[in-house]
């Protein structure tokens, strides 16, 4: 070793400690009311201690004072970007205790408004990503074609995000006439738009500089984390409920889990999250197509079903694939018409709690960018 | 592998520790454990080449009147099995073991569940309220909670 030799600089003087910051609760990046804090060496963030609960609205507590059929609005305040999906498995948990088939074309139309409103999901958050990373153009794209899902949903239920569709036993309403014409213009429409976001976003270098390589969440941690949705497939695990665990008509229709395979960046990292949702726009919308292709004319939204629900005493689990990944009902009956308990098991709550392990060791700027890839919403962590 | 074999497979291991196996029609079938050696039956649930149970799918706690419920619902990614474990555990003195370290999504469940039910698994790593404020006094899901009237001089009841 030579004589260490002497720099301008003083580094001994340079201010070396750690910094804890703050992110939100009121910050659009956070994608709700989220509170992050984040420990940062420099600009490398060293630790992520979420806060939750600034959405708490007491969920749970409600269930047990209300009868079956008035928690379905409640359910669809849990995750309001895709309400439709939320409310299917608590009406199938339902229907499973008391053991109701569900008529042919009601099947039919929960796959389709399921299926419409998975893309309008993955619109939101593959928009939001661009965003969080600085393309704004792909935003105001999806909320184009958003728009006319909202409007095929808003006139199936009255309303435009909290639909309370789902009844026991069958659905609030039958499709309106040329309910087909306007589902196919939308598919025509998100094939269109989709191609052209490739382009623009999900190839285009920047936005592969920014997002490939980054928040790398492998299998074995997305598993053991119990990861689901697109958070787990872009990790390349091909799990969906919708073909592991057929429910409802699933199993007749012909699509493929569209997974990261690290042709961009590695597998398990933002761009291969994103890609996925992309894809499974794609795979929606071949669903849709062959649920309007083999959907009964006529028949019954509505199974006979008493008016009041008295679940017999007993439990049921009940999880379905739902736009972010599996959302599960836990409910116990005591053989009355009110849940003794109800538990449900957010998606976003699980998802976000990968957070603290992906985001160590990368860039304060990623930190934004993981937790849009992970594509939470705050009504159901915080419930 | 059915509810019936891994309650086989598990006695065969635990003797009397594996309490009981209920299969009723309007219930999934469910085994109940006994909770002084439930973290060695995780371990083995998971890890066990015939179970491999590597995905939580839920952890919920409940209130069973005079004792508190911790239910696992497990699931296989490699055999696709489902399985529920339960255990229950004394109102006075609710601690459970911790399956955090076996299953880290545990982590969040288990603070949950203590948060509103007041379950305290013994062995977690950072065991504070997640969904209330860090300073809410009492355990809401609990049947006999009563909701204080104030929170930092804020009305409570709506």
């Amino acid at each position: 070793m030579g004589e260490i030799k002497r720099m301008d600089l003083e580094y001994s003087q340079l201010d070396s400690d750690r910094m804890r910051i703050n992110v939100g609760p009121q910050h659009p990046s956070t994608h709700g009311v989220l509170r992050l804090e984040v420990e940062v060496d420099g600009e490398i963030v060293t630790e992520v201690v979420p806060h939750l609960g600034y959405l708490h609205r007491s969920f749970e507590k409600h269930c047990e004072k209300l009868n079956y059929q008035q928690i379905i609005p409640f359910i669809d305040r849990m995750d309001y970007i895709s309400a439709m999906n939320n409310e299917w498995p608590y009406v199938m948990a339902l229907e499973k205790m008391l053991d109701i088939k569900v008529p042919e074309k009601v099947e039919y139309i929960r796959v389709i408004v399921a299926e419409l409103n998975r893309i309008a999901n993955h619109q939101i958050a593959v928009a939001t990503f661009g965003m969080d990373a600085g393309a704004f153009t792909p935003f105001l794209y999806y909320f184009r074609d958003r728009e006319a899902i909202i409007s095929i949903l808003e006139r199936l239920s009255g309303a435009r995000l909290l639909y309370n569709y789902f009844r026991v036993g069958g659905m609030a309403a039958d499709i309106y006439p040329g309910f087909k014409d306007d589902c196919l213009n939308v598919v025509k429409q998100v094939r269109k738009t989709n191609a052209e976001i490739m382009k623009l976003l999900i190839h285009n270098s920047i936005f592969i500089k920014r997002s490939a390589n980054v928040g790398i969440l492998t299998p074995e941690v997305a598993i053991n984390y119990a990861c689901s949705g697109p958070v787990l497939r872009g990790s390349g695990v091909a799990h969906d409920l919708r073909r592991d665990e057929p429910y409802s008509v699933y199993d007749r229709f012909d699509f493929e889990i569209p997974v990261g395979k690290g042709d961009v960046g590695v597998v398990g990292d933002c761009w291969n999250r994103n890609i996925v949702r992309v894809h499974e726009m794609e795979q929606s919308c071949r669903i849709i197509e062959q649920a309007l292709a083999q959907m009964p004319e006529t028949g019954d939204v509505k199974a006979m079903i008493p008016k009041r629900i008295k679940l017999p005493k007993g439990e049921v689990y009940m999880r379905t694939e739902n736009p972010k990944g599996d959302l599960g009902f836990y409910i116990v009956s005591n053989g009355t018409d009110k849940p003794e308990r109800m538990k449900a098991r957010g998606t976003s709550f699980v998802n976000l709690s990968v957070i603290p392990e992906i985001s160590k060791g990368y860039m304060f700027a990623d930190l934004i960018l993981i937790l849009g890839s992970i594509d939470i919403v705050l009504g159901e962590v915080d419930r | 592998m059915t509810a019936a074999e891994i309650f086989e497979k598990l006695g065969s291991e635990f003797g009397s520790a594996i309490l009981s196996l209920t299969e009723e029609p309007a219930t999934d079938s469910f085994i109940t454990v006994d909770p002084a050696q439930l973290f060695d039956i995780c371990h083995t649930l998971r890890d066990e080449e015939s179970l491999l149970f590597d995905y939580m799918m839920s952890l919920s706690a409940l209130d069973l009147g005079e004792n508190l419920g911790v239910v696992y619902h497990l699931y296989s990614m490699t055999h696709r099995h489902k399985i529920v474990i339960k255990v229950s555990v004394s109102k006075e003195n609710p601690v459970v073991p911790s399956v955090e370290r076996i299953w880290r999504t545990a982590d969040w469940h288990e603070r949950e569940a203590y948060d509103l039910l007041g379950v305290k698994f013994d062995g977690h790593h950072n065991l504070i309220r997640i969904l209330l404020p860090y300073d809410w006094e009492g355990y809401p899901l609990r049947k006999d909670y009563v909701t204080p009237d104030t929170y930092h001089d804020m009305k409570v009841p709506y």
